[in-house]
């Protein structure tokens, strides 16, 4: 228990420390966006657009502490002002409206990786030199070495353009009513398909071979020697004695890999047009909304963040090692 | 009671690091047919890089033919559709990005190396200081984090390679740490502060021999993956447009519409090139791995206890 309120303690800091960052990086960023932005958008924004982007760059002549207290009281209280691009939709609202889809696409493609990738690692690691251990590393690897977003440009290419197997773009079809229903649910999965299935593709090879490697070391430890000898089923010493103690780098990897999803979710929602917060940082970024690109990198550094925390408890949970230290 | 377990541990000690060890890696690599496929890939594309200038003289991206043109004896992989040379493209462009991905890789590693020794080694404050900086760089998400500075910085080859480290370094640090602390408590490295070696000594000889193939692994990760995000960047429009890199290629592919109007062969080229040089890096890494782990190499039955754990237990 110690352990872990020192870990939510630790990410407490880091927590200020990214708010603390996020203050600081368009204040002493070189360059005047603001006239770039003015410029951009000529006199269609208001002057209380035009204060809160003052505010936002320190330009508002308030001395640095106060501008630094009164930004952290905004972010406490879930105020991240409001969106340009957007207008008078608060940058909040922008990013719940949103941040379901990426933690969908990221769950179900980093669930569905995790899963298939350890578990061929683990055959291939108890059946040295068998197919799945002599032919699919190097197949997983190749497949792997691709730049994602080539890859997933390919498979919409192929899939959805020469064949029309899966849609083109979007979360769902734009004529369904969002709801629990059957209908829009289905839709959903079927537009969720070739997104999430690409990622997977690209990120199993990192998981068997991670899970491989570990279990290989853990195969030749005496008490894998001992099951055999005290003549326990092979299944049962393969699952519940070497991967069970393989398991604890695939969970670490779990949690970086959760922040992964949630950065790298920018290039698979760009290809397939996904609208999920990353999609949004990009356009963000190119439609120069500097209130909502914040908001949205705190966001995710946040989900990051919190990933971290939780796969903690989960290591605490599985490592005795941990507690007694 | 200390006599006895240094006379132990000193003939043990320099077998593990002389020179035999060392040519036993290399001669294992030219032996090993992961390791020599992915060093002649890594040649061939180096070469290319080198060469680009004297194969494909003048600039790359200049109009040269018919806007395009499918691949023909005239230009062996078609032009784009604006009438370049994807060939030259292509060549050129392992210029930009086998060198963003080269120094952005080493530089990340050489901090990765310092931060997880010393984090390991001296524990207690300094680790924890230098674990909570390394953490802090980690949950910053690269990708975003490179956007965002995109939005701020003027773009450049410059920026891509500093944000590119800035985001690349933590990785290798936590991996290295991890297992710079396995080795820490190992007894050789108790051994060694006993008979009072020095701690930048234990460090760099004691410790990091030991982790020479995570080393190896950690940089050809760390450049695999920096070649891969700066495409990335670029593909999205971030990086300098006007270089020609193999994602500036990718960039004014998707721009142009390459596959909506089936001009494959513009579309394909680079995304090869990047997957072949990060498949042969991987490859070598993969064979580092079979041949400094023993217990990776061979598919034979799972191995007795090891002779050098038998004589400690003995003690």
């Amino acid at each position: 228990m110690r352990f872990i309120l020192r870990r939510i303690g630790f990410y407490l800091i880091a927590f200020w420390v990214s708010i603390t960052l996020n203050f600081l990086l368009p204040r002493f960023m070189p360059g005047d966006p603001i006239s770039r932005m003015l410029s951009r958008s000529q006199d269609k924004m208001t002057a209380e657009q035009v204060l809160q982007l003052q505010r936002l760059f320190g330009l508002d002549n308030r001395p640095l502490l106060q501008q630094y207290t009164s930004y952290v009281a905004d972010v406490l209280t879930g105020n991240m002002g409001v969106s340009i691009s957007r207008f008078p939709t608060p940058v909040s609202e922008v990013i719940a409206s949103q941040i379901g889809w990426t933690l969908l696409l990221g769950a179900t493609s980093l669930l569905l990786a995790a899963l298939i990738g350890n578990l061929l690692g683990i055959v291939a690691a108890w059946r040295r030199g068998s197919l799945v251990d002599s032919a699919l590393p190097p197949l997983l690897i190749f497949i792997g070495s691709f730049p994602y977003f080539w890859l997933a440009m390919g498979a919409l290419y192929v899939f959805g353009i020469m064949l029309g197997w899966f849609p083109l773009r979007h979360a769902y079809d734009s004529e369904l009513d969002p709801g629990f229903t059957w209908a829009f649910i289905s839709n959903v999965g079927y537009h969720l398909v070739l997104p999430a299935l690409t990622i997977v593709l690209v990120s199993i090879g990192g998981w068997m071979l991670g899970m491989r490697n570990t279990m290989i070391a853990t195969n030749s430890e005496d008490y894998i020697t001992m099951a055999e000898a005290k003549g326990l089923k092979p299944r049962r010493i393969m699952l519940r004695y070497a991967a069970r103690n393989a398991m604890l780098p695939s969970v670490t990897s779990f949690g970086m890999g959760i922040g992964f999803v949630v950065g790298g979710a920018l290039l698979t929602e760009t290809v397939f047009a996904y609208p999920g917060v990353g999609y949004q940082l990009l356009t963000s970024v190119q439609g120069l909304d500097y209130p909502l690109m914040q908001g949205l990198f705190l966001i995710i550094t946040s989900a990051v963040l919190l990933a971290n925390l939780l796969v903690d408890i989960v290591y605490v949970r599985l490592d005795p090692r941990v507690r007694t230290n | 009671m200390s006599t006895p377990i240094t006379t132990a541990l000193s003939p043990i000690k320099p077998t593990r690091l002389s020179g035999r060890s060392r040519s036993g890696l290399l001669h294992g690599l030219m032996t090993n047919r992961k390791a020599m496929l992915g060093a002649a890939l890594l040649v061939f594309f180096i070469l290319l890089a080198l060469l680009a200038p004297v194969l494909f003289p003048g600039n790359p991206s200049r109009i040269t033919a018919l806007a395009s043109q499918e691949p023909s004896a005239q230009y062996w992989l078609g032009t784009t559709a604006k009438g370049q040379d994807v060939l030259a493209l292509t060549a050129h462009g392992a210029r930009i990005s086998l060198f963003v991905g080269l120094i952005a890789g080493l530089v990340s590693t050489i901090i990765g190396i310092l931060v997880g020794l010393a984090s390991a080694y001296f524990g207690r404050v300094i680790d924890e200081s230098l674990s909570v900086v390394t953490n802090i760089f980690l949950l910053i998400p690269g990708l975003p984090l490179l956007v965002i500075l995109a939005a701020f910085l003027p773009p450049g080859v410059g920026t891509v390679i500093f944000v590119l480290i800035i985001t690349g370094w933590a990785g290798s640090a936590r991996v290295l740490r991890s297992q710079a602390l396995s080795i820490r408590s190992k007894d050789f490295v108790a051994a060694s502060q006993v008979t009072g070696d020095r701690a930048g000594w234990i460090m760099l000889r004691e410790i990091l021999p030991n982790m020479a193939s995570n080393v190896m692994g950690t940089l050809l990760g760390c450049i695999i993956g920096a070649i891969g995000a700066q495409a990335g960047l670029e593909f999205l429009g971030l990086g300098d447009t006007a270089t020609v890199s193999w994602g500036t290629n990718l960039y004014w592919a998707g721009n142009e519409g390459a596959l909506l109007t089936g001009s494959w062969w513009v579309f394909l080229p680079s995304g090869l090139c990047i997957a072949l040089v990060a498949f042969a890096l991987s490859l070598f890494n993969y064979a580092v791995d079979e041949v400094t782990n023993p217990r990776l190499r061979t598919v034979k039955k799972r191995p007795a206890t090891a002779p050098l754990s038998r004589m400690e237990d003995a003690q």
